[in-house]
């Protein structure tokens, strides 16, 4: 990742909605000790370095401004790994359906 | 914008701006501090069933294909006592074009608000219905902001959150992404007041107007093969729309003697607006920390009046274990050749046990699938789960606790319902009106409203209001 984005590189910014003494009433301790934090991805409208804080324009034009916190944003989330236990309990169900007189599509072919 | 901003000022203001927000005057509906006309409120305000059909064909949502799971029914059958396992059908919903049956309340959602001239739309939703209002949204050419609550206080996201924020983007939203925490509601609202957009609720009668068509479909599809009406549909709950609209269609069709079957998973012992709790979860929806609540007190949702009415419609709450669900997920992709879910799979893992207490000419749906995709899938959800301290076993699904076991079976035989009282549910309902408007006592009509809210009769809920020591006049 970049340490510097110039105008108009697509970035991801961080904004403290509620510091942590704000927050609604009722909401459990772990919750309330900590602030609520929003993150938004859009155009960058001016240079800025990680940690600076900014403006952006969002797709729809929206000017957002808060902490630059990523240059270029990527999506992480993926499949993970493949779960033992799963595939295991897939084998087994699958071998109880070709047990012996079990109903099988295409028995009719 | 120069109003205040912070929560008890935007809280205060919360009236005006949803009522600007969706055009709506849920006022008239009012009939006293307990009742409103819910059946005048679905008329006056929705479309009609043809209207829903005709908006929906138009962007090519519902007309899903219902499949029947002949590898899983047999399986159910090996499993279950002579002469019974009923026939399994599922309602592929991910073929919907944003991938989920969310697509439906989407299209009234937004067509509404095209029809009354807004220029965008909002929802607050960290489910699949973000990416069906994103993609409406973008087919009509208006503008979107999603909210979603992603991220714990280390900024870790939840994986399957991630991947709907990611699908929301890709249909060109706005997605604005919070830490843990029930302000989601406090951060719509400031947008819905800086941007004037609609407020496309779940909870509106476009919202479960929608849902409607899905189970009228079903008895429709399921009437053309098998000559008759299914026996059971079952339901995954959260907000209770799903349920609603659902049961509201089957009627619609004709079909009155279905059992409507509410499932959840069971996170009961964990806090759905704690920080530590809210990556622990493995469903982030489908599950218990929506469903209880918003059956027992729908008006808790972002619109005065709640169409989503869970308890009017549910005939019977079964519960499931996190770990009972993946399984039925590898079943259905290892089995059918389909890759859905998985929090959507929550009624197939359900079906699975309900099928079995079934007679074998018997007929029972599973109302929806949903898209599977990177970290919404089982394999993300376990890794995920194993990387924040849960353990991942075979063994006994009883042995399941929220946030510390997953525990997938050892076996089919081995997936159970846990039944959820009905009836402690319908007196919390009481309870939560009574305690919502502070009444000590009510009129005949009232206790009417309450019956229909509940599907009881008057001696339960005067015994319930009884209880809370709240009058019944003449």
């Amino acid at each position: 990742m970049q340490e510097i984005a110039q105008v108009g590189d697509y970035v991801q910014v961080e904004q403290v909605v509620l510091q942590a003494g704000e927050r609604a009433p009722g909401v459990p301790d772990d919750t309330a000790s900590v602030p609520l934090l929003m993150r938004v991805k859009g155009f960058a409208l001016s240079e800025a370095a990680i940690g600076d804080e900014i403006k952006i324009e969002t797709v729809i034009g929206r000017t957002v401004s808060g902490k630059l916190v990523n240059t270029d944003p990527r999506y992480d989330h993926d499949f993970g790994r493949p779960v033992p236990e799963i595939v295991e309990a897939g084998l087994e169900a699958r071998t109880l359906l070709r047990e012996p007189g079990t109903r099988r599509r295409g028995d009719d072919l | 914008m120069s109003a205040d901003t912070s929560f008890a000022a935007v809280m205060s203001r919360r009236g005006e701006i949803i009522s600007r927000a969706l055009g709506l005057d849920y006022s008239r509906f009012e009939r006293g501090p307990l009742a409103f006309d819910y059946e005048g409120m679905m008329e006056k305000t929705g479309y009609s069933l043809e209207e829903v059909r005709a908006i929906q064909r138009d962007v090519g949502v519902g007309y899903t294909p219902l499949l029947e799971l002949r590898n899983i029914t047999e399986l159910v059958r090996k499993v279950s006592p002579p002469g019974k396992g009923a026939r399994i059908f599922v309602k592929d919903e991910a073929s919907n074009p944003s991938g989920s049956f969310k697509a439906r309340r989407a299209a009234l959602s937004v067509y509404e608000a095209q029809r009354k001239g807004y220029s965008g739309v909002i929802a607050a939703t960290s489910g699949n219905y973000g990416a069906a209002v994103a993609s409406q949204a973008c087919l009509r050419g208006l503008d979107c902001i999603i909210v979603q609550e992603l991220f714990d206080s280390r900024m870790v996201g939840q994986p399957e959150i991630m991947e709907k924020g990611r699908k929301c983007e890709a249909y060109g939203a706005e997605v604005v992404q919070l830490t843990v925490g029930p302000e989601l509601f406090y951060m719509m609202l400031r947008l819905l007041e800086e941007t004037d957009y609609f407020n496309a609720s779940l909870y509106t009668p476009y919202g479960i107007a929608g849902i409607e068509t899905l189970g009228y479909e079903v008895a429709e599809q399921v009437h053309e093969r098998c000559d008759r009406y299914p026996d059971v549909v079952v339901v995954t709950h959260a907000g209770g729309g799903n349920l609603t609209g659902t049961a509201r269609g089957l009627r619609k069709a004709g079909a009155d003697d279905t059992e409507v079957v509410g499932a959840s998973v069971d996170l009961s012992g964990l806090h759905m607006a704690s920080d530590e709790d809210f990556n622990r979860k493995s469903f982030t929806t489908g599950h218990t920390g929506f469903g209880v609540p918003f059956a027992t007190w729908p008006d808790r949702a972002d619109v005065p009046r709640n169409a989503a009415r869970a308890l009017r419609y549910m005939d019977r709450y079964v519960l499931l274990h996190q770990g009972e669900v993946f399984y039925v997920t590898e079943l259905l992709a290892v089995l059918e050749g389909l890759e859905r879910g998985p929090a959507g799979n929550t009624s197939l893992a359900a079906a699975f046990a309900l099928a079995q207490e079934m007679d074998q000419e018997e007929i029972l749906v599973v109302q929806e699938t949903e898209y599977t995709g990177a970290g919404k899938h089982p394999t993300a959800q376990l890794t995920f789960a194993r990387e924040n301290g849960v353990q991942v076993r075979r063994g006994d699904p009883a042995e399941n606790v929220p946030g510390e076991q997953i525990v997938i079976p050892e076996g089919p035989e081995q997936i159970e319902v846990r039944d959820f009282s009905l009836d402690r549910m319908r007196k919390s309902l009481i309870r939560n009106a009574v305690r919502h408007t502070g009444v000590e006592e009510v009129s005949s009509r009232e206790v009417d409203f309450l019956c229909e809210e509940i599907n009881r009769d008057r001696n339960f809920v005067t015994a319930a209001l009884c209880e809370l020591q709240v009058a019944v006049k003449d």
